[in-house]
């Protein structure tokens, strides 16, 4: 499509461990329009965050391509991929360990802004600084606050104007607001929801928390053990889920109603060890709906309805 | 309260205040709460951070430091039993015993130079005095029954995964079979699947042995799932109480409808959320009327001024807010 702004293909990161390979991304490709959330969710151990930072190339990618724009960003240099940062940026989980506390809230925002020399002139960065504070909904007179005399959901809009100082076109949240309470987690998404609007920023929402995920997504992939299982529009996904895995997870979600009636699907078991994987379903030993052919391959993503993908043989018809 | 309505009760607490005194003021953790809980019911505590449920908890199992806690209450019994004035060494009979405790991370729970079997044999050992091949033998029954393999007691803590590791400190909570079982944040520090696990677990097992629980959690969803009664606290106090159909259905605090109003919408996606404005209050420094009516969209200047107290409502609803003294006043959410 002429208007995605990310295209992934067969990323793979593999880390070697005194006993073997071990598989934290396999082999995943997706696209992203401009303006959209894509929202990667799984476990811990999915490959979730690492996903993340290989895009951003934090971490380098075993093997694939990233297209930013249409451009391969995994050929390009050092240099070269520091200039490309100003438009991908990054907001952490933990807003406690992602800021320096020997900073002040009007040198941590400003650092970046130095640093890729976007203002030289001291008063031009104060004042853009107070202006990106504003954005965020910090109170100007906390400029020389340090983060330690902030709760969380402050600390986290730092962080998420520290993201917005170099005016970037993609932001990978990588769990933005769980560390945080209910009041503020909504506070904080809410935030990024008009931000979005107001600047045409392109997300790629990383969580473990399905609910959050499913309000704040335009589209949902669903991981295990470093591949896409499921892929669909979050109306989709959460309306018509067809992966046993996506079936399984969806129906864990507590749900802060009476009236809810719900089918619990348990599983077996916990997440196998992403080491020295064999070649059959990553899910297959703790699958309830497993067959024979299950291990004897990977299965591949399917479009089974338009723009619905699963990874699944027993499903992916 | 009449003598034979107290025996009925496993938890009676009237007036529970804790606060912290120190060098930069004084930190009202909790501000006066009563809590009442029969045999084999589970009752939710619910509230963000610094609501004062862990303190609560902690108090009643008298491990609030001191200095620089001060403990005081009108009434403290548990089983029928007066923890407060307890002399140091029977209170460590009680606890493992009467009382266990889940703790929210199972990581930091156990001991690490021990296997899993001598952690969970050590409570047998002390309070029903086995020996080490007996309490060995019940410490992999415990196991079996949290699901994990007798086999593997001989393990260290850092061979289990998370959720592993939570199922052996529930394990070794109910070794004893306690009367009361606190459980604080218990599935927080795990993964939704395995947290379904653990909460089908924990409900299996709490009928099983008879046992009263109190859960301490932030996600009302979890307060859904296994409890009876649920008490939402804020800055301290109790704001609103009463069976889950009572708070869910007919909620009448603001702050427990900011809750809800809070958490994105399964059912519809779309629906903007509707953040509690502002923060919750410095508790070295609490305003002097209702606590919450700082960030409350209904606060009149009566609310600002006054302290409400809890007031019964229904046979078992009870709420803490001014604004309902005006004439037809509800709130927005309503009766559902």
């Amino acid at each position: 499509m002429a208007n995605n702004i990310l295209e992934v293909r067969h990323l793979k990161k593999y880390f070697k461990t005194s006993h073997g390979m071990l598989h934290a991304v396999d082999d995943i490709s997706f696209d992203l329009q401009a303006g959209k959330t894509l929202g990667l969710v799984g476990e811990s151990g999915c490959g979730k965050s690492t996903t993340g930072r290989s895009i951003l190339r934090l971490i380098e990618p075993t093997s694939g391509q990233i297209f930013f724009e249409g451009k391969d960003i995994t050929a390009l240099s050092k240099s070269q991929m520091r200039h490309m940062r100003k438009d991908m940026q990054i907001i952490f989980q933990d807003p406690f360990s992602s800021l320096d506390p020997k900073k002040t809230i009007n040198q941590i925002i400003a650092e970046p802004i130095r640093v890729n020399r976007i203002l030289t002139d001291k008063h031009q960065i104060e004042n853009r600084v107070l202006e990106l504070m504003e954005t965020v909904g910090l109170a100007e007179r906390l400029i020389n606050s340090y983060p330690h005399e902030l709760d969380g959901g402050r600390r986290q809009r730092i962080g998420i104007a520290r993201a917005l100082a170099m005016q970037p076109k993609l932001i990978v949240c990588d769990e933005p607001v769980s560390a945080l309470d209910v009041s503020i987690q909504a506070q904080i998404l809410n935030l990024l929801k008009e931000l979005q609007e107001k600047m045409q920023l392109t997300y790629i929402f990383i969580t473990h928390d399905l609910s959050v995920v499913n309000h704040f997504s335009d589209y949902i992939a669903v991981m295990y053990l470093g591949s896409i299982v499921e892929k669909a529009p979050a109306e989709e996904l959460f309306g018509n889920p067809i992966h046993p895995y996506t079936r399984a997870l969806l129906s864990a979600i507590p749900v802060p109603d009476l009236s809810h009636k719900r089918q619990r699907i348990s599983l077996k078991g916990e997440i196998t060890s992403p080491i020295n994987l064999p070649d059959e379903c990553r899910f297959a030993n703790r699958c309830f709906e497993c067959q024979e052919n299950c291990r004897k391959g990977i299965p591949q993503l399917v479009e089974v309805s338009p723009d619905h993908y699963v990874a699944c043989f027993q499903r992916g018809v | 309260m009449s003598e034979e309505t107290t025996n009925n009760l496993i938890l009676d607490i009237e007036n529970l205040v804790v606060r912290y005194e120190t060098e930069d003021g004084i930190v009202r953790a909790l501000n006066g709460i009563d809590l009442q809980l029969g045999y084999r019911q589970t009752i939710g505590l619910v509230g963000e951070t610094g609501a004062g449920k862990t303190t609560a908890a902690l108090a009643m199992l008298r491990l609030v430091p001191d200095p620089p806690g001060v403990v005081e209450c009108d009434k403290l019994m548990i089983g029928g039993r007066d923890i407060l004035n307890l002399p140091a060494a029977k209170m460590d009979e009680v606890r493992g015993k009467d009382i266990s405790m889940i703790f929210q991370d199972p990581m930091s729970a156990l001991n690490p130079v021990f296997t899993v079997g001598e952690q969970i044999a050590e409570s047998l050992q002390i309070h029903e005095q086995l020996d080490k091949k007996t309490s060995m033998e019940r410490a992999k029954e415990m196991l079996e029954m949290v699901g994990i393999p007798g086999a593997r007691a001989n393990e260290y803590p850092h061979q289990f995964s998370g959720g592993m590791k939570q199922r052996v400190v529930i394990a070794i909570a109910l070794a004893c079979n306690p009367k009361l079982l606190i459980a604080d944040e218990p599935t927080t520090a795990l993964d939704v699947t395995i947290q379904a696990q653990v909460l089908e677990l924990m409900n299996r097992l709490k009928e099983q042995y008879d046992t009263s629980m109190i859960m301490i959690t932030h996600d009302l969803g979890i307060v859904a799932e296994v409890c009876d009664t649920v008490a939402v606290m804020y800055a301290g106090k109790i704001v609103e109480q009463g069976t889950l159909e009572d708070v869910f259905n007919h909620t009448l605090h603001p702050y427990t409808e900011g809750l809800f109003n809070s958490l994105p919408n399964i059912k519809n996606r779309t629906a903007m959320l509707k953040p509690i404005r502002g923060l919750m209050p410095d508790p070295t420094d609490l305003p002097a009327g209702c606590a919450f009516a700082p960030r409350c969209d209904y606060a009149t200047e009566e609310c600002k001024r006054r302290k409400p107290q809890l007031k019964q409502v229904g046979p078992t609803h009870k709420f803490a807010c001014l604004a309902y003294e005006q004439e037809g006043f509800h709130i927005k959410r309503g009766n559902r």
